[in-house]
C-alpha cells in the first residue's frame, strides 16, 4: 500500500510542492531532448537516403567538434576553422563512401550496420591519435553564442535558464525545419527520397548514387558538428560524448527511423520524460536510472507500435 | 575469393600467432618501475598531467643523477584507461619483468591488486588513495598509501566546514553532500563520513554519478538543488571534475562551500567554472606552482632535453606536481630500501621494507629542492599511511593557494574505524595470510 | 592434400551423420586437444594467463553470442550484462553455499543468465533486427545498473566490487590469488572443451536447424510448423547460458574480481566485433574472431615498438592503444568488404584450396 503510494500520490505531491523546480526539471529535459533528437537526424537523414544504420553518427559529432577546436587551437580564426571543419567533414562523408560504402553497395543491412561499427571505432583512435584524450574546451564564444544564463524568480523558487541551451534549441528547430523543406522542396532532397525507397529506381531514372550518398553523408556530417558543437557548449568534447549518441536509439524508435520530425518529437519525449522519471521516481530505485529509462521507455513503445510515431509501418514481404 | 586476399588473411593470422610465442622483453640492468598510466577515455583529462609528473621526475633522477644509488631507473608506462580490467592486464604483463613497486593510479585496479600483492611479492603504493583501511600495515603489509587515505581527507574535510561553521556543534543538523564518482574511488570516504554523520548529527546525502554519465550531470545537481546540502564535498575524478565545477557555478551552488577530495583539485577541473569558479576549495598535501627547486631541475634535465611530454606553460600545474610527489615516494622508498639491504639493484620485497621505513625529513625534502612543496613523512610497519596532515587549497581564479594551515586529520576517531575495516577485510576473506614479513622498525 | 577423404565407407546412418565423419579429422580435433593441454606444462606464466585463459573464455563468451546472432539470426547488444549476470550470480552461490565445489557453481549460474536472458527476450516476438538490438541494449543498461544498485548483490561490499574467494578443488586452489595460472588454465579448457562439444551437437541438431530456419525465413519457419516464440526463447536461454558461464569464469578463473563497469556496453561491442570477424553462424569462427580481437592489442604491443623502436619513434601506451582502435575499426571493414561470413569462411576457403592443391579448383 505504502508502495502504491509512493509510486502514483507522493511524486505528484512533490511536483505542486515545488513548482519552480518542476519547471526546471521539464527544461533540463526538453534542452536534452533537443541535443538527443540533433543526434537522431543524422541517424534519420543517413537511413533515410541509404537504409544504412549509422552507428558512427556519435562518433562524428565528437570528432567534428574535436576538429574545430583543433583548428581553432591551431591559431586560425574561428568561422575559418568553422568552414574548415565543414570541409573535412565534406572529406569524410568522400572517404566513407568511397572505402565503406562503395564497396558493400548490394550488401545486406546487417553487414552495413556493423560496417559503421567499423567506422566508429576506427574514429575513435583517429581522433584520439591526432587530437589526444583530453576534454577540449568548445570555443563558443568565438562562434557568437550566447553564454551566461538568466535566472527567473517564479514560483517561490528560481528557475536558471542558460542563454547556450536557448541558443540550441533555436538552432535546432532551424535546421530542422531545413533539412525538411530540403527534403520536399529541392531536386535533391527529392533524389534522396527516390533513393531511399528503391536504389533500382532511383539508378533507372538517373540518379547517381554515389553523390547521392556523399552528399547523404555529409549532410550528416554538418548537422554532426552543429549537434557537436551544442553539446561541447554545454560540457566539453570528449569522448565520453560518443556514448551519450547510443541515446539516440530510443529517439529513433519513438519517432521512426525515416522522420525527421518524428526525430523531434521522439528526442522531446525521451528527454522530458527521462529527466521528470529519473527526478520524481528516480530516488524510489536509488537513483541513477536515467541509464536505462529511455530504453525501456523505447522497449515498451516498441511492443505496440513498432513503427514509431511518425515512422512507416513496415511491410515485410515474404 | 582471391589469392591475394587469402595470403593477407594468412599474414594477419602468423602476426597474431607469432605473437602468443613472445614472451615480453626481460628487462635489463636496472630498477624497472613500471607506471600504470591512462592517457586516453575520459578520464585521461586527470590522468595526463599526473603521468607526466610522475614520468619526468623520474626521467629527471636518470638524468641528473644516473639513477638510484648509481643504478638507472627503467620506466615503462602502460596505459589502463582508468579500466579495471585493462589495469589488471597491465599489471600482469609487467609482472613478468619483477616491478619493484605497482603504482595502480585507481582505486578499483588497487582492489583487485591487493590479495595478489602478497602473493607476487610486489608492493602496492597507492598514495593517497586506493583502500582506507590498507593503512593497517598488520593486515595488509604489501600495501602503502601514504601521506593520508580517504578517510583522513574526509575528516579534514568536515574540520574545515566545522570550523567555518563555528565549531562541531554547529554541523548538527546541518545537510552535507557527497557528489561521487559511482565507482570504489568515489564510495570510499563513505563509512567515514556515515560515522561522523551519526556522531555529530548533521545528514549525509549522497549523490552519485556513473561513469558514463559524468559530463551530464543535470539530474544529479537537481537533485542537489531539491535537497540543499549546506556543504558538498566532491570526490570526483576525470571529466566529473570540471562538470561539477561548472555545474554548481551554473546552479548558484555557493562556490566556496564545494569541497573537492585532493584529486579534484586539478587546474583544469576548476578552471572549467570559469570566473565564477574562483573560490571553489580542494585538500592539497604538496604546493602547487612551479617555484620550487626540484620542478626547476626537472625542467633543466628534462624539458630542456625534449625529454618531456607535457606542455612547458603548463607545469606547475596541481596533478603535475601529485605526480612529482608520487615519483618522489617511489624514488625514497627505492633509496631506503637500498640502505636497509645494501644492495643497489633492489627488488620487490626490499623496496617494500623501503616503503614500511620511509622517513622523509625536513632536511631531506631541503635537500631535494621541494622545501615547502611537501611536508615530511613516515611510515611505520603498523601504519602504512601516516595519516599526515593536509591543508584546504583555493582556486583564485588562475592558480591555487594555500588557504589553511596544515590540518591534521582525526586521527583519534578514523584510526580505530581502519583497523576495523582491515579486520572485516580479513574477516571476509578466508585464508587471508597472517603477516608474516619482520619489521624492521 | 594431406590425406585423401573419399575412400571411408560408413554403414550406419549415424555414422554417416556424424559431425567429423573422416578418421583423420577426429585423430586431428585430439591432436589439437593434446596440445591445448599441454600447454599447461609448456606455457609461460605471461601466456597462460594473459593469452590463453582469457582467449578461451572470450571464445566461449562469442560462442553464446554466435548461437544468437550467427545461427538464431537475432541481434544481441546485451552480451556484456548477460556475463556479469552469470558472474554475480556465481558470486552469490559461492558465498551462500561456501562449501559446494566451485565449478558446479559456475556451471549452474548460467542458468540465471539464461533466465535473465528469456526474460529479456520475451519482446524478439513482435519485434527483429535493429528494433531487438534497441531491446537488448535496454537489457545491458538496467542489467548493468542494477549490479551496482542492488547492495546485496557484492554482498554490501562498500566499494561495490566483487573478489574471487579462495576455493579449492582436491586440495589444489583453483579460485583465489593462490591459484597458479596453470590450474586455472586447465579447468577453464575443460570447461570450454565440455561447453563447445554440447554447443556443437545442439547447432548440428534439430534444435540448430530451427534457428538456422528462423534466421532465413522466419515466415516461412511458422509455416512450417516451427513454434517461433520457443524457438528464439531458446535462443536467448542457450546463449544467455554459455555468456553467463564466461563470464563466471572470466571474474573467478582469471580477474579475481570485478566491478560493474567490466560489464558495460564496450564489452557487449567487442564481443559482438568477435563474432562479426570470426565469421556469423560458425563454432570455429568464435575462436578464431576471439583470437583475432584478442591478440590484436598483444601483438600490437609487441610488433610495433619493434618496428618503431630501431627508427627513433618512441611508440608510447597510449599510441598503440590509438592504433589499436583504428586497426580494428578498419579490420572489421575489411572484413566485411572482403570476407562479409569472416575468418570461418577464409578457414575452409584454405582448407577448400589446401584439398585441390597445386590445382588451383
Amino acid at each position: 500500500m505504502n508502495a502504491l503510494y509512493q509510486i502514483f500520490i507522493e511524486p505528484f505531491i512533490f511536483m505542486g510542492e515545488a513548482p519552480d523546480l518542476l519547471i526546471q526539471t521539464i527544461w533540463e529535459g526538453f534542452v536534452s531532448g533537443i541535443l538527443y533528437a540533433l543526434i537522431a537526424l543524422g541517424f534519420v537523414l543517413i537511413f533515410k537516403a541509404s537504409g544504412v544504420f549509422n552507428f558512427a553518427q556519435g562518433i562524428m559529432v565528437v570528432f567534428a567538434a574535436l576538429t574545430l577546436v583543433g583548428f581553432y587551437s591551431m591559431g586560425i580564426p574561428a568561422i575559418i576553422s568553422l568552414i574548415l571543419a565543414i570541409g573535412v567533414m565534406f572529406l569524410l562523408a568522400v572517404t566513407v563512401e568511397r572505402v565503406v560504402l562503395r564497396p558493400l553497395v548490394n550488401q545486406p543491412d546487417i553487414i552495413l550496420f556493423m560496417a559503421t561499427f567499423g567506422i566508429t571505432y576506427f574514429l575513435i583512435g583517429l581522433g584520439e591519435f591526432i587530437f589526444g584524450g583530453e576534454p577540449k574546451v568548445m570555443i563558443t564564444s568565438q562562434l557568437y553564442l550566447p553564454e551566461g544564463r538568466t535566472n527567473f524568480d517564479i514560483l517561490g523558487g528560481f528557475v536558471t535558464i542558460q542563454h547556450i541551451d536557448v541558443a540550441a534549441a533555436v538552432i535546432a528547430i532551424i535546421m530542422i525545419a531545413v533539412l525538411g523543406i530540403f527534403f520536399s522542396k529541392t531536386r535533391i532532397g527529392r533524389a534522396l527520397r527516390a533513393v531511399a525507397d528503391s536504389h533500382k529506381a532511383a539508378l533507372s531514372v538517373g540518379i547517381s548514387l554515389n553523390q547521392i550518398w556523399v552528399i547523404v553523408w555529409f549532410a550528416a556530417g554538418i548537422v554532426a558538428l552543429v549537434t557537436g558543437i551544442m553539446w561541447g557548449a554545454r560540457s566539453d568534447v570528449s569522448f565520453a560524448l560518443q556514448i551519450i549518441a547510443l541515446k539516440a536509439l530510443p529517439v529513433l524508435i519513438l519517432g521512426g527511423f525515416t522522420s525527421i520530425p518524428g526525430a523531434i518529437v521522439g528526442g522531446l519525449i525521451i528527454g522530458i520524460g527521462e529527466k521528470i522519471g529519473e527526478f520524481y521516481w528516480g530516488p524510489l530505485l536509488g537513483g541513477g536510472i536515467e541509464t536505462w529509462l529511455a530504453y525501456v521507455i523505447a522497449l515498451i513503445f516498441l511492443m505496440f507500435r513498432p513503427q514509431g510515431l511518425f515512422g512507416e509501418k513496415i511491410i515485410e514481404r515474404v | 575469393m582471391s589469392f591475394r586476399n587469402l595470403t593477407i588473411g594468412a599474414v594477419a593470422a602468423a602476426v597474431v600467432a607469432s605473437s602468443a610465442a613472445v614472451t615480453p622483453v626481460v628487462a635489463q640492468e636496472g630498477i624497472y618501475v613500471p607506471l600504470l598510466t591512462y592517457r586516453t577515455g575520459a578520464f585521461a583529462g586527470s590522468g595526463i598531467p599526473i603521468a607526466d609528473g610522475m614520468n619526468d621526475y623520474l626521467t629527471m633522477l636518470n638524468e641528473r643523477d644516473g639513477g638510484i644509488g648509481g643504478v638507472r631507473l627503467i620506466i615503462e608506462e602502460c596505459e589502463t584507461g582508468y579500466d579495471t580490467t585493462r589495469g589488471v592486464e597491465c599489471y600482469e604483463s609487467v609482472r613478468a619483468n619483477n616491478p619493484v613497486v605497482i603504482n595502480p593510479y585507481s582505486t578499483g585496479i588497487t582492489l583487485q591488486l591487493i590479495p595478489r600483492a602478497a602473493v607476487d611479492r610486489v608492493p602496492v603504493l597507492s598514495m593517497a588513495y586506493g583502500l582506507s583501511a590498507s593503512a593497517d600495515g598488520n593486515v595488509f603489509p604489501w600495501v602503502f598509501n601514504p601521506p593520508a587515505t580517504y578517510w583522513d581527507g574526509a575528516s579534514v574535510f568536515l574540520k574545515h566546514a566545522a570550523e567555518v561553521e563555528g565549531g562541531f556543534e554547529n554541523l548538527r543538523g546541518k545537510t552535507i553532500g557527497l557528489l561521487h564518482l559511482d565507482a570504489p574511488y568515489g564510495r570510499e570516504p563513505i563509512p567515514l563520513l556515515e560515522a561522523m554523520a551519526a556522531e555529530y548529527g548533521f545528514t549525509l546525502r549522497l549523490y552519485p554519478v556513473a561513469g558514463q554519465d559524468m559530463q551530464n550531470q543535470g539530474s544529479v545537481w537537481l537533485n542537489v538543488r531539491r535537497d540543499r546540502p549546506d556543504w558538498i564535498y566532491l570526490q570526483g575524478w576525470g571529466a566529473m571534475n570540471p562538470t561539477a565545477v561548472r555545474e554548481a557555478v551554473r546552479t548558484n551552488f555557493p562556490i566556496d562551500r564545494l569541497v573537492g577530495v585532493w584529486w579534484a583539485g586539478g587546474d583544469e577541473d576548476a578552471r572549467a567554472g570559469g570566473a565564477a569558479a574562483a573560490g571553489y576549495k580542494s585538500l592539497n598535501f604538496h604546493g602547487a606552482g612551479a617555484d620550487y627547486g626540484v620542478i626547476e631541475d626537472i625542467i633543466t634535465h628534462v624539458h630542456d632535453k625534449g625529454l618531456s611530454r607535457f606542455p612547458r606553460d603548463r607545469v606547475g600545474d596541481n596533478l603535475y606536481n601529485r605526480g612529482i610527489y608520487n615519483s618522489m615516494l617511489v624514488a625514497e622508498a627505492i633509496r631506503t630500501a637500498q640502505e636497509i639491504t645494501g644492495k643497489t639493484v633492489v627488488n620487490g620485497e626490499d623496496v617494500r621494507r623501503g616503503l614500511e621505513n620511509l622517513n622523509v625529513t625536513e632536511e631531506r625534502l631541503a635537500e631535494m629542492g621541494m622545501e615547502g612543496f611537501a611536508a615530511p613523512l613516515q611510515v611505520t610497519c603498523a601504519d602504512h599511511s601516516g595519516h599526515h596532515a593536509v591543508h584546504v587549497a583555493q582556486w583564485d581564479g588562475e592558480r591555487w593557494t594555500q588557504l589553511t594551515d596544515w590540518l591534521e586529520p582525526m586521527t583519534e576517531q578514523v584510526r580505530p574505524l581502519i583497523e576495523e575495516a582491515a579486520a572485516s577485510y580479513a574477516a571476509g576473506n578466508p585464508g587471508w595470510p597472517e603477516r608474516s614479513e619482520p619489521c624492521d622498525n | 592434400m594431406i590425406y585423401r577423404e573419399s575412400g571411408q565407407y560408413k554403414t550406419s546412418y549415424s555414422a554417416d551423420m556424424a559431425v567429423f565423419p573422416l578418421r583423420q579429422d577426429r585423430i586431428g580435433i585430439f591432436v589439437i586437444i593434446a596440445l591445448a593441454y599441454s600447454m599447461a606444462f609448456f606455457g609461460s606464466n605471461f601466456m597462460l594467463q594473459a593469452v590463453l585463459i582469457p582467449f578461451l573464455i572470450f571464445s566461449l563468451a562469442a560462442m553464446g553470442l554466435n548461437l544468437m546472432v550467427g545461427y538464431a539470426g537475432l541481434l544481441s547488444l546485451g552480451t556484456g550484462a548477460f556475463m556479469g549476470v552469470g558472474a554475480y550470480a556465481c558470486y552469490k552461490l559461492m558465498t551462500i553455499f561456501p562449501g559446494v565445489n566451485v565449478i558446479v557453481w559456475i556451471l549452474a549460474s548460467g542458468f540465471f543468465s539464461a533466465a535473465i536472458g528469456v526474460f529479456f527476450g520475451l519482446p524478439s516476438l513482435r519485434i527483429k533486427g535493429f528494433y531487438l538490438a534497441v531491446a537488448t541494449l535496454a537489457a545491458q543498461f538496467f542489467l548493468q545498473w542494477s549490479f551496482n544498485r542492488i547492495p546485496w548483490l557484492y554482498n554490501y561490499n562498500v566499494s561495490g566490487a566483487i573478489e574471487a574467494p579462495l576455493r579449492t578443488l582436491f586440495g589444489v586452489p583453483i579460485v583465489g590469488p593462490t591459484a597458479t595460472p596453470e590450474v586455472r588454465y586447465v579447468i577453464v579448457l575443460t570447461l570450454v572443451i565440455f561447453l563447445t562439444w554440447i554447443a556443437s551437437n545442439i547447432v548440428h541438431g534439430r534444435v540448430g536447424r530451427q534457428w538456422m530456419a528462423i534466421r532465413d525465413m522466419d515466415i516461412a519457419a511458422e509455416l512450417m510448423g516451427i513454434k517461433l516464440l520457443q524457438t528464439k526463447l531458446l535462443a536467448f536461454a542457450v546463449s544467455s547460458y554459455y555468456c553467463g558461464v564466461a563470464g563466471a569464469m572470466m571474474v573467478f578463473l582469471w580477474y579475481g574480481g570485478a566491478e560493474y563497469n567490466v560489464f558495460n556496453i564496450n564489452q557487449s561491442f567487442l564481443i559482438l566485433f568477435m563474432v562479426i570477424i570470426g565469421g556469423l553462424g560458425s563454432l570455429i569462427g568464435s575462436f578464431l574472431g576471439a583470437g583475432l580481437i584478442f591478440m590484436l592489442p598483444i601483438a600490437m604491443g609487441i610488433v610495433l615498438p619493434a618496428i618503431f623502436g630501431p627508427l627513433g619513434i618512441r611508440v608510447g601506451a597510449e599510441t598503440i592503444e590509438h592504433l589499436r582502435f583504428m586497426i580494428l575499426g578498419a579490420l572489421i571493414i575489411f572484413f566485411l568488404i572482403v570476407e562479409p561470413h569472416g575468418l570461418a569462411r577464409l578457414w575452409q576457403i584454405a582448407k577448400q584450396k589446401l584439398r585441390v592443391w597445386p590445382f588451383p579448383y
